[in-house]
């Protein structure tokens, strides 16, 4: 991390903080899953049903898309300057 | 004759005027005109106006219904930002080229024949082709170059399509052409054309990138002005031309998807921006593609709600581009610190562009998605689904994320000008406006809403989707596992016209070249023997140079009287 020493500290730049925000993000998850088991739905599909069925949904798809899209790097990527050569 | 100046006209002629003036008064002239235009459409009555025959066809210069009305608001309130926003450049001709850049659009959104669209499709394409070369690098001047050509080649398509579309059935009216079965295969070559042409400009799949390849190499100010207008024309054109069509859904879906990825890996923070751009497409082409009610509704809300929350994300990274010098991921970083009012904004068009809640893209994509779920598209709606967390991916996390904060760049920079910040403020207030009360967006939609976005369930499940999405994103940064931002072009399929034709033109021509000059060779070697033989018959040391001229003039002589005996024969 490049921080200035000639300006004041911000909250972010503590790493406890970033932390802290992990944890926020957990706890809101666990909280939305949650409430899925009291919450009744109106589905088109039927697994739409299952409890928390977007939260792994998402999860799963990000994970994918990031992992697909490093991968698709080895074939894709060529030097900055490719095309100015 | 016409009975009313067609909307456009406003912002074009306007546009004339703006060399002429010089400091505020320019300013407060450019910043008039969208207003003006805007007003001049609350005085128009639904229906077509400006009907005139002219060679014997029909043309209808002014239709305004539903569909149209709506496009001309939000492209003469993007037209409004979008000068805001470029307010302090001192760089007339851009202005000019905006100007004329907006008002075409509108001019082609209110077009009721297709020689009409054709015109304006044409202007719009030469008229902002300026906001690329503005830029004033080889980079730009190559990008606007391939620009122009694929767009005015689009536009050539556009007429091919229309003069046979005419020659089948005699009507030029740009009006629903794919009929009830929605089946482009059984369509006319015509309509085909017409259809290719549309694709190009709201940038196919394998069409698509004349799109990720210009626009992030237009000035910080053009780029706003190109993320609203172009694509968005094209998504009107097919709403009006193909509501319905099959291959539309396929089409659409692909475009939500494929772009992702490429946005995973992408440094140029604005090419992400490019091909976020796509993938939003996407949505609005499937919902086209479905062509209910519900559906088109969909399209034309997202479409509304999109050229806000994307013009922002390109002005906040424009606002970057203008302070820093660079937009590269790599060399950014940390610079909430700088630009807080540049950062909160970015952050809003983010959560507008993921969806969030409370926020314009919730109460927009949500209609498609609920179209498509209607109509128990399941595997479509598992993509759009997908491409959700990946818009998530791109614009919602890693463009605020890797610009304002992950590793501080070190990088400290004045905030973006007073004009910057306004547009981006007005149009983040829009978002959230529209967002929190989405009943004044879904008054001016083509068809009766009838639908409510804020369910506790719709929210608890989006709300899901999105944090359990970002959750992955803190995993992947914790564990290492997401890929690092590397300084680095990856190709897409402008390489085929970048590289592999070029390449492949360099080999015929060396090939070619190699085979012509052994032929060349060949003949010359012929030719020299031939001459031998001669010179040694006819040369000074041959037989016939003893009695050297007699016998030259023997020759001559002899094939004089042959050729005449050969030229008597013959006639």
């Amino acid at each position: 991390m490049t921080q200035r020493h000639d300006e004041p500290q911000r909250w972010l730049d503590d790493p406890k903080h970033v932390e802290w925000i992990f944890r926020v993000l957990v706890g809101a998850c666990v909280v939305l899953v949650g409430i899925d088991f009291f919450l009744h739905r109106h589905a088109h599909f039927a697994w739409e049903a299952i409890p928390g069925f977007y939260g792994i949904f998402g999860f799963i798809a990000f994970w994918v898309i990031v992992i697909i899209g490093k991968n698709l790097r080895k074939i894709l990527m060529r030097r900055e300057d490719y095309y100015d050569r | 004759m016409i009975d009313s100046l067609p909307p456009g006209w406003v912002l074009i002629v306007g546009a004339l005027i703006i060399p002429l003036l010089k400091g505020k008064l320019q300013s407060a002239w450019m910043l008039l005109l969208p207003i003006l235009g805007f007003a001049q459409l609350l005085t128009l009555e639904h229906g077509n106006h400006g009907q005139l025959e002219l060679f014997g066809y029909q043309l209808t210069l002014l239709r305004v219904d539903r569909l149209s009305l709506i496009f001309g608001y939000i492209f003469h309130l993007a037209a409004f930002l979008s000068v805001l926003y470029a307010l302090h450049v001192r760089d007339v001709r851009q202005h000019v080229s905006g100007m004329m850049y907006a008002g075409s659009a509108i001019g082609a959104v209110f077009a009721g024949d297709f020689l009409t669209l054709f015109i304006y499709w044409e202007i719009t394409a030469i008229s902002s082709v300026y906001l690329i070369w503005a830029s004033e690098t080889e980079r730009s001047y190559r990008a606007g170059m391939r620009y122009l050509v694929i767009q005015v080649g689009s536009g050539v398509l556009l007429l091919s399509g229309v003069i046979l579309h005419f020659q089948a059935t005699g009507s030029l009216a740009f009006e629903n052409l794919i009929g009830p079965s929605g089946d482009l295969g059984s369509a006319g070559p015509g309509v085909v054309l017409i259809f290719i042409a549309f694709g190009i400009k709201c940038a196919f799949p394998l069409l698509h990138n004349w799109l990720q390849d210009s626009y992030p190499e237009a000035t910080v100010t053009g780029t706003v002005f190109l993320s609203a207008f172009t694509t968005k024309l094209a998504v009107y054109a097919l709403a009006r031309a193909f509501a319905g069509t099959e291959i539309l859904i396929w089409i659409g879906v692909t475009m939500t998807l494929f772009p992702v990825l490429f946005a995973v890996i992408e440094n140029d923070l604005r090419r992400v921006l490019a091909y976020s751009l796509n993938n939003q497409l996407g949505f609005m082409v499937v919902g086209i593609g479905v062509g209910t009610e519900m559906a088109l509704n969909g399209t034309v809300a997202h479409a509304f709600c999109h050229i806000l929350y994307k013009a922002l994300l390109f002005m906040s990274m424009g606002a970057v581009l203008h302070r820093v010098g660079t937009i590269k991921a790599t060399e950014l970083g940390g610079l909430y610190k700088s630009m807080p009012w540049t950062a909160a904004f970015c952050m809003v068009g983010a959560a507008s562009i993921s969806a969030f809640p409370l926020f314009s893209g919730f109460i927009s994509k949500s209609l498609i998605l609920s179209a498509v779920a209607e109509e128990h598209l399941v595997i479509i709606w598992i993509g759009l689904l997908i491409a959700s967390a990946g818009v998530m991916e791109h614009s919602g996390i890693k463009i605020p994320f890797f610009a304002f904060f992950a590793h501080d760049s070190g990088k400290r920079c004045k905030e973006a000008p007073w004009n910057m910040l306004l547009a981006m403020g007005i149009a983040a207030t829009l978002c959230v406006l529209i967002g929190t009360f989405p009943s004044a967006l879904y008054s001016l939609l083509p068809y009766t809403v009838d639908y409510q976005p804020y369910t506790s369930s719709h929210v608890v499940t989006q709300l899901q989707l999105l944090l359990f999405a970002a959750l992955a994103f803190a995993v992947l940064m914790k564990t290492r596992i997401y890929p690092p931002e590397v300084a680095s072009t990856n190709i897409d399929s402008d390489w085929v016209y970048r590289k592999a034709l070029p390449s492949l033109t360099g080999s015929v021509a060396r090939v070619g070249g190699g085979a012509w000059n052994a032929l060349m060779a060949t003949l010359g070697r012929g030719l020299a023997a031939i001459r031998q033989g001669l010179n040694k018959l006819y040369g000074p040391q041959g037989i016939f140079a003893r009695n050297w001229t007699t016998g030259s003039i023997t020759l001559r002589v002899a094939l004089m009287l042959g050729g005449y005996l050969l030229f008597y024969f013959v006639f």
